[in-house]
Order: C-alpha cells, then sequence, then structure tokens
C-alpha cells in the first residue's frame, strides 16, 4: 500500500484554454529551459506531456494520472515502464524500444511517442523531478491545475475511479 | 484593411518582437475581440489593429513578454480642438448613424478635486497614534441615528435603553462593493464579491439584475437593489438581505435607464432577472411609480413592510446640479441611507456623451449634501455613502473628512480582479472574463483568486486607513466624519473651497 500519491488533478471549471501549461511543459523537459531558445533555437521539437482539450466552453489540461495499476506499464514489452515508490509512472528511456504498445493502451492518451536527436522514446509526463511544483501547475494562471500530495479523504472517491480493473 | 470602410482607424497596434514569438498562440486563443490570429502559412500570428481595444489581455498572458500593445503611432494632423477621438467618433457615426456607447467611468480631463484636498497630521501639540500598537475602529454604522438617547431605569434599578434604536448595517471596513448588476457582470464576479465581503465583514451589492440563489446564504453581507426595471425583486430576494437599496440613478448615466441587451439573458440570468431567456432587459429612465418625494417614501415603507422593518432602505441617486435638496427630501421620505454616485462613476453599458457630459463631482455633491443635511438638524436620520471613482485609501479618508459614512468602489473592484479599463464592457466580450456572460471567456475570472484579490484590496486600504487615522490622532473612522478642519485645499478657487468647507492650505 502506497501512503503518498502525487498527481496533477486538473479543474475543468477554472481552464480557459490558454495553454500555458502546455508551453511550461515544453520549456521545463527541453535543453534549456528557457521558453525562448525551448522553441526557437536548441533544435529539440517542443514536446509538451499535458494536453488541453477543448470543446467549447469545455477544456482542461490532461496529463499522466500515474494510475495505480496503469495500463501502459503491463503493456511495456521492454520493462521502460515501470511504478516507483512514491506512486509515479516513470519512462526509462534507455529501456525504451519505441515499439508504441504503451501509447495505444493508455485510455487517456498521456503517452506519445517523442522524437529527439533522431531517436524516438515513449514520453509521459513524470511530475516535474527537478521542481517543487511540476512546471504546468505553476505556470496555470487560473488555478485550474493542482498538485496534490496526499490523499484527502476527498480524494480517496476520485482515485477508485482512475483505479482500471484489469 | 481590406473590406474595412476606409473611416476606420485603429487606436491601438499590437507589437509583435517576432525574435521572441514562439507561436504558443495563446494570444490568438486569449484574444476575444479578434484582434489577433494565426497565419498558418506563414507559421506566425499577426494582428488586425482596427479591433484592438487596448484590453492587454494577449500581453499579460504571452509567455515570453513578446507583445507591446501600443497607442496608434499614426497621428492625425495636429489640432488642438479637434482631438483624434473627436474625428474617430464622428467617423463612426457617419458610418453607422447611431448612438456611441461606452463602458466604464468618466475618462475626460474633468478637475480631480481628491488631488486638491491634502489630510492634516498631528505635530508635538497634539500627539498622534501608531495604530500598530493601539486599537484603531474602522467600524462603520450605516443608518438612522436616533436625535438623542434616553435612558431609564427598570425594576431592578438597572439603566436600560429607551429610545428605540432603527437596525443599522455594520461594516467592519468603510468601504462596500458597488451595485453591479448579475448580468452586467457575471456570476463569477458576484461569487467573488460575495466571499470577499463575507471575509471582510463588509457588504456587497446586486444592482439592479438580482440575487442568483446561490449566492442567497451570503445574504446577511448582501444589499439587494430595487430598481426601475424591478428585475428579480421577490418577497424572498428582499428577506434574506441585509439592506435594501432602492435605484433611482447612476453616476455614469445620470437621468437614463438601462438596458441589458437579450443577447447577455441566459438561462440562469433569465431566471434571476425573472424574464425570458433572450430577452433585452430595459431598465426605464424613472420609477414609473416614483413622481415626487412623497412616491418615493410609499416605496421606502412598503420596503420596510414587506421585510418588517428589520433592514435599513438606501436610496442611490446620481450627483446631479441640485443634489442637496433632494438629499433632504430623501432623508425626510424616511430613507436610512443616502447613496451619492458622482460623475466619475462606471457603467456597464451607457451613451459614450451621457457619460461624459452629465452630472457633477462627487467630492461637491458630497460636501453639499453633508452641509444641507446639518443645516436642517437631520443628518443623523441618514448615513450617506459617496461612490463614483473612489480609487484608493486616500481618496476613501478624504471622502469621510467631507461627510460620508462609507464609499462604494465598483471601478476599483473591477480593477482588482484584472480589468484594464478598456470600456468595452458592454461588448459583452470582456477578455478578462469580467463583463461577459460567455461561459467560454467567463471561465478566465476564477472566484476563488478574484476574491483573494478583492480581500487582500480591501485588507490593504483598511491598513492605510489606519495609518492615515493615526497621523491624524483619531482612533475611530466615526471620529473624522465631516471633520473637514482637517482637510486644507491646494490650487482651488474661493467658490470651490467654499462648496467644499474646506480651507486653503496655510490658512
Amino acid at each position: 500500500m502506497r501512503q503518498i500519491k502525487r498527481r496533477i488533478y486538473p479543474i475543468e471549471e477554472n481552464c480557459m484554454g490558454c495553454r500555458l501549461c502546455e508551453v511550461a511543459c515544453a520549456v521545463e523537459h527541453s535543453k534549456t529551459k528557457d521558453p525562448i531558445s525551448a522553441f526557437l533555437e536548441e533544435g529539440w521539437e517542443p514536446f509538451s506531456h499535458t494536453v488541453v482539450e477543448m470543446i467549447g466552453p469545455v477544456s482542461f489540461s490532461l496529463s499522466c494520472r500515474h494510475c495505480d495499476e496503469p495500463y501502459c506499464v503491463e503493456a511495456c514489452i521492454s520493462g521502460a515502464l515501470r511504478v516507483e515508490g512514491d506512486g509515479r509512472v516513470v519512462v526509462y528511456e534507455e529501456v525504451c524500444v519505441a515499439c508504441g504498445m504503451c501509447v495505444v493502451s493508455c485510455p487517456w492518451g498521456a503517452i506519445k511517442p517523442r522524437k529527439r536527436d533522431g531517436v524516438v522514446k515513449a514520453a509521459k509526463c513524470d511530475l516535474c523531478p527537478d521542481r517543487e511544483v511540476p512546471a504546468c501547475v505553476a505556470a496555470c494562471p487560473n488555478r485550474a491545475l493542482i498538485f496534490d500530495t496526499a490523499l484527502g479523504p476527498g480524494l480517496e472517491k476520485v482515485e477508485e475511479e482512475e483505479i482500471i480493473e484489469g | 484593411m481590406l473590406y474595412d470602410s476606409v473611416f476606420v482607424f485603429p487606436n491601438f497596434e499590437v507589437e509583435r518582437d517576432y525574435d521572441k514569438c514562439i507561436v504558443c498562440k495563446a494570444c490568438v486563443q486569449q484574444c476575444t475581440f479578434d484582434a489577433t490570429y494565426y497565419l498558418p502559412y506563414r507559421a506566425r500570428v499577426v494582428s488586425k489593429d482596427t479591433n484592438c481595444v487596448g484590453c492587454r489581455r494577449c500581453e499579460a498572458i504571452c509567455p515570453t513578454g513578446a507583445i507591446k500593445i501600443r497607442r496608434y503611432q499614426g497621428e492625425f494632423k495636429d489640432n488642438a480642438y479637434w482631438t483624434p477621438r473627436d474625428l474617430k467618433d464622428l467617423y463612426k457615426q457617419a458610418e453607422q448613424g447611431g448612438v456611441i456607447l461606452t463602458g466604464g467611468g468618466n475618462d475626460r480631463p474633468y478637475p480631480v478635486y481628491w488631488d486638491h484636498i491634502l489630510l492634516d497630521a498631528c505635530q508635538v501639540t497634539n500627539p498622534s497614534i501608531d495604530p500598530l500598537r493601539e486599537p484603531m475602529e474602522l467600524r462603520t454604522y450605516l443608518g438612522r441615528k436616533p436625535d438623542r438617547v434616553e435612558i431609564r431605569y427598570n425594576e431592578d434599578g438597572e439603566p436600560e435603553l429607551k429610545t428605540q434604536i432603527v437596525p443599522n448595517l455594520v461594516a467592519e471596513v468603510p468601504v462596500i462593493f458597488a451595485p453591479m448588476s448579475y448580468g452586467a457582470l457575471n456570476l463569477n464576479m458576484h461569487r467573488a464579491e460575495a466571499a470577499a465581503a463575507k471575509a471582510m465583514g463588509t457588504y456587497w451589492n446586486t444592482g439592479e439584475g438580482g440575487l442568483h440563489r446561490e449566492l442567497y446564504p451570503y445574504g446577511d453581507h448582501t444589499i439587494v437593489q430595487v430598481a426601475s426595471g424591478r428585475f428579480g425583486v421577490h418577497a424572498e430576494y428582499l428577506q434574506v438581505s441585509a439592506a435594501m437599496e432602492i435605484k433611482i440613478g447612476q453616476g455614469a448615466k445620470p437621468g437614463i435607464g438601462g438596458h441589458l441587451p437579450g443577447g447577455k439573458v441566459d438561462e440562469e440570468i433569465s431566471k434571476t432577472r425573472m424574464i425570458p431567456v433572450g430577452s433585452d432587459a430595459l431598465s426605464p429612465a424613472p420609477h414609473h411609480d416614483i413622481y415626487s418625494i412623497e412616491d418615493l417614501r410609499q416605496l421606502i415603507y412598503a420596503l420596510k413592510e414587506a421585510t418588517n422593518y428589520e433592514k435599513p432602505v438606501s436610496v442611490k441617486i446620481a450627483a446631479v446640479h441640485n443634489v442637496a435638496a433632494i438629499a433632504s427630501g430623501i432623508a425626510r421620505a424616511g430613507a436610512d441611507i443616502i447613496v451619492l454616485d458622482g460623475f466619475r462613476g462606471g457603467t456597464g453599458a451607457s451613451p459614450a456623451i451621457v457619460r461624459d457630459n452629465v452630472g457633477i463631482p462627487i467630492e461637491m455633491a458630497l460636501a453639499a449634501v453633508d452641509q444641507r443635511l446639518r443645516d436642517e438638524g437631520i443628518r443623523n436620520w441618514v448615513s450617506i455613502i459617496a461612490a463614483g471613482g473612489i480609487r484608493n485609501s486616500g481618496d476613501v479618508i478624504k471622502a469621510v473628512a467631507l461627510g460620508a459614512d462609507a464609499v462604494y468602489i465598483g471601478t476599483a473592484a473591477l480593477l482588482a480582479v484584472g480589468c484594464t479599463l478598456c470600456h468595452k464592457c458592454y461588448t459583452g466580450k470582456c477578455a478578462w472574463g469580467i463583463t461577459t456572460n460567455d461561459p467560454y471567456i467567463a471561465k478566465r475570472l476564477n472566484p476563488e483568486i478574484a476574491a483573494e484579490r478583492l480581500t487582500n484590496l480591501l485588507k490593504a486600504w483598511a491598513h492605510e486607513m489606519k495609518e492615515m487615522l493615526g497621523l491624524m490622532g483619531i482612533n475611530a473612522i466615526e471620529s473624522l466624519r465631516g471633520n473637514r478642519l482637517r482637510l486644507r485645499a491646494v490650487g482651488l478657487s474661493r467658490e470651490e473651497m467654499e462648496i467644499l468647507g474646506v480651507l486653503p492650505a496655510g490658512a
């Protein structure tokens, strides 16, 4: 049993669709971590792990749910996807063979293939290990993303819904 | 530009630094006036300056600071009489043949009397007070006060109050959120105002568009308005409130009514205002049942009767030429509070020509009304709330010293949550999500953030007011009310100082 589960929760009512979370994610996962260089100069295609889904007034920023029993981990043929002790689902890029099984198995569409320096690997939200608060959460101007580090009584329900029976 | 009339000249230009633009298109998504769009073949974001209203939403949201909104550089030939604004307005009217609408408050360069009044401070012979060490009171009681207080002794010989005290509003800070209707503002802004008013122990005002049922729990901090259109007025609405306000006039557009376009009337607004979805909400210019002070008295007492005489009734009028005589009549009609709305007061929509040319400054109206009620010996019958262009806590203190009990802040409250005074409230496309009911744009105003910002504003002002009271050696704001000897005027004529009741600096 895990004691701590760190997750980013999107708040649909507050998301206004500006996509600054996507910008922040791409910048955080760039070489230079500078917004202008990340997009214009460094040669890596800017790549965001979170995607703002929008239909009319409904929008929210969706990234990896870090499921308790992740389909992607089950589907991974090389063992590159693992659940860490703190609940994070992580890609070990050196092991990834880019078979694409995780991409098709994720019900949230939260894993995408990413090409960098000519090599394709699975890429997904890593909850920004270098930051106290993930970049997307820090960049959101309207508090449409919340970073929860502990399970409160209100969140147990949400977690139950997210457990996918295999 | 192509397909535009040749008579359209831009007011602003969007300057984009393409060395910094990362083509994230946040500006395109955030601009509600279609002034910014994406050119796929050039992979560039470009602007249509004629559509830009100068709200600066794109500038605020741009992650790399690539955008600057500037006043349009192309100028008409210099003319000290015909300003570019006159020309552009005239072209627009020649094109469309209609009334030019605007939102916000009067932005013309009329004198600002607040800026000609200075405060007194204690030195040597009268000690000032340090508000951080000594108690300082901003609590204000709004409503009718008795002419004299009589005491009787009961059988046990204990003294008790013989005079009957009528209900008063108790505001912990003498700053109240001004009436701005649900419809003109969206529900998120009303949620924020209600939450901030509750947190700070003050009040907010519904404006004439009724009170959404979701906000009934905030009733104790809500002043509900009864205006000429009677939108949203029903028994429960009156009963849930802390006080009721009869709106006669509005500072930005004295003497004219209101018009909420049918397009803004969605399901929730329709329920709250009690009108069909999509129908225009027209507030008549006068109340059709009020043509005299006696008629006003009937409505005041109808409201008091409906609420069992448990709540004060306020009457809001625009500051106009003979405001002192009108205020005297209102006091005699039985109102507990009189709200004076000066010509700088804001509006959701008004003909620009009315906003820019009608009414008088709140400083003058306030001083005149306070003096008139004192002269007639009925100042204690009513409290006075000054509204219309209160910009900072200095204005609040000066207003109190000129005779106000409290102030309303409308524009200042909107500024606190992001408004940049682009004056496009009437379009319903507010890019900051304040004066729009489009569910997609209204999401930009997170009620939680907005409530925090409003609370912070009131906290900051309260702190500053305490400092200013302390330096004047006063420990309660009620002791400053009408104390014009603590004010001095600079750069005003003798007549202006006479009306303000303020001595010149050095005297």
